[in-house]
């Protein structure tokens, strides 16, 4: 038998070593069968088919989609762009959730972000411009879609859905303004909240409900908090649940025009 | 037999009445043996039937041709009886026998031809088969099965590829590049921090935030029951939500929905327009201003574009 050099060895020892990890019970225990990240994955029609079918992500996409419709210039990938802004705001959201009081703190608070904490002010930052890219996306995919005529039969409730999204991704970003408690806050909300007040027959009850008072105080920003942190994100990820059932409900993708 | 209960004979009954075309207690007397079965002709629908200019066709061939009701029964012809066998000559007795072995369908008497078809009298031979049986039917129609496919393909198939990778890749690119943007963009740019609020200070001008801008500016003309409201609220959110219940065109290509179109991008370019106003063109007051003279008045931009 030919001798082996040192170098096959080692590769031959790696390679052993990896496959009885990755075909050990550990591996095979946290993916399921067709995982590339199983032992002995091998581009096969039907590998293809169990990697999306075998994980969770079968829940949002299909074993095959149209062909048209994972042209990038098709969608550009608004639709998905804004579900993943939704991600990066909830994490980041969340970490800043840490070092907030939504009181007289409040500013104190941002402040000592900005200097104190590590990486406080990138993650802040990402927050902010994050939000206002995901208005600009969410109102882009719409007009992708009203070009597209995608929010005809049988998706015309998807297209009410998704109008509810966007609105619910503006009450979102409009409650955070208000939570910096600087002058650009607060005055910002202030406008928007008098708008709210030339309701007609319910203005000033809406205004009463928004300020939670007859002007922007504290006790706004805790409301405001409250809706943002909470009540508005619970809302809208039981409206994005229907809004991608129903993507697939009614056909998958739309076009091609 | 078997005694069915009542209920039961009289929904066959009704079954086999709206089946025939007769009444329900003809049907019923049908069924218990009182009456006759009625027996409705029905042109075949699937006759594999070649008329061959034979002699055997001259001649009146009853077992084929009759005009008395019958039931239509497809019997695999083996033997077909040839009346006209006898007479004709042997190189033509060869071709009739051909021709009735195509034969896949006939017609047979339900009833005794006798009276109706001017029949020759038929002749005995050994290998004849007989096609009146004179039996009382002992089925009955339940029920008409129209001769469609039960499944119908209502849909064209499409051309799809495989999600994975035709689809999570240049997903999960485009996520990776638009957090590389994110990171980048937040890097660089230092999101707005005022001095802290203060209800005493009204700043001048007090803007709402950006995507609200285009709605302040409406309000800056009409009044804000109209401005700021009804077209948000009517405009905004009922039409808006109605939109795809208000265009019933069907047609998905703009060269065909060009009011469509142009009605959203009407709209588009009127939000961005008043958007763009708000933000760069309006000052002190809210009166008009230009950003390359006066600057801009916009806290959102602060650490964006610096003016000297």
């Amino acid at each position: 038998m030919q001798k082996l050099s040192l170098r096959d060895r080692i590769k031959e020892a790696r390679v052993s070593a990896t496959d009885s990890f990755r075909g050990g019970k550990l591996m095979s225990s946290i993916f399921r069968p067709g995982s590339p990240f199983r032992k002995g994955y091998v581009d096969s029609p039907r590998n293809r088919s169990y990697v999306v079918m075998n994980n969770v992500l079968y829940h949002l996409h299909p074993v095959k989609v149209k062909r048209h419709g994972v042209r990038l210039s098709y969608t550009l990938c608004l639709g998905g762009l804004s579900f993943f802004l939704f991600i990066v705001l909830t994490i980041t959201g969340i970490w800043l959730m840490f070092y907030f009081r939504p009181t007289e703190l409040a500013y104190v608070d941002i402040q000592a972000l900005q200097t104190d904490i590590a990486f406080g002010s990138l993650v802040r930052n990402m927050h902010r411009w994050g939000a206002h890219l995901m208005v600009l996306v969410v109102f882009l995919h719409m007009s992708r879609v009203f070009y597209h005529g995608a929010y005809k039969a049988p998706r015309e409730f998807n297209w009410v859905i998704g109008v509810i999204l966007l609105l619910l991704t503006l009450l979102l970003s409009f409650t955070g303004y208000l939570l910096p408690w600087d002058q650009l806050a607060i005055w910002a909300v202030t406008v928007g909240g008098n708008m709210a007040g030339y309701t007609p027959v319910i203005g000033a009850q809406a205004k009463f409900g928004l300020f939670a008072g007859l002007e922007a105080t504290t006790a706004t920003l805790l409301r405001f908090y409250v809706l943002h942190v909470l009540f508005l994100p619970f809302i809208i990820v039981i409206f994005m649940a229907v809004h991608f059932w129903r993507v697939r409900k009614d056909g998958g993708i739309s076009g091609p025009l | 037999m078997v005694d069915i209960p009542e209920h039961l004979l009289k929904r066959a009954a009704q079954a086999r009445a709206k089946a025939l075309g007769i009444s329900v207690e003809k049907a019923l007397a049908e069924m218990k043996g009182q009456e006759d079965p009625t027996i409705v002709s029905k042109e075949p629908e699937v006759i594999a039937f070649e008329e061959v200019p034979t002699p055997a066709a001259e001649t009146p061939a009853p077992v084929t041709e009759t005009p008395a009701p019958v039931t239509e029964i497809p019997v695999p012809v083996t033997e077909t009886p040839a009346p006209a066998a006898e007479t004709i000559s042997p190189v033509k007795e060869e071709h009739a026998a051909e021709t009735t072995e195509k034969v896949a369908a006939v017609k047979i008497e339900q009833k005794p031809p006798a009276a109706k078809a001017p029949a020759p009298a038929k002749v005995d031979t050994p290998d004849e088969v007989d096609f009146a049986p004179e039996v009382k039917v002992t089925q009955r129609l339940l029920t008409v099965v129209k001769a469609k496919p039960i499944q119908k393909p209502v849909s064209e198939p499409v051309d799809k590829v495989n999600t994975w990778p035709h689809l999570m890749l240049p997903e999960f690119v485009s996520l990776m590049a638009m957090t590389a943007f994110l990171i980048l963009l937040s890097a660089i740019l230092q999101a707005p921090l005022l001095e802290e609020a203060n209800p005493n200070v009204t700043p001048n001008p007090a803007k709402a935030p950006w995507y609200f801008l285009g709605l302040q500016e409406l309000l800056s003309y009409w009044d804000p029951q109209i401005a700021g409201v009804m077209i948000p609220l009517v405009l905004g959110v009922v039409v808006w939500m109605a939109f795809p219940y208000i265009d019933r065109n069907p047609e998905t290509h703009p060269s065909k929905r060009k009011f469509a179109i142009m009605f959203y991008t009407f709209f588009l370019a009127g939000a961005g327009v008043l958007t763009i106003i708000g933000v760069l063109f309006r000052g002190p007051g809210w009166n008009w201003t230009y950003p390359w003279i006066d600057g801009i008045w916009f806290d959102d931009l602060l650490d964006w574009i610096h003016f000297e």
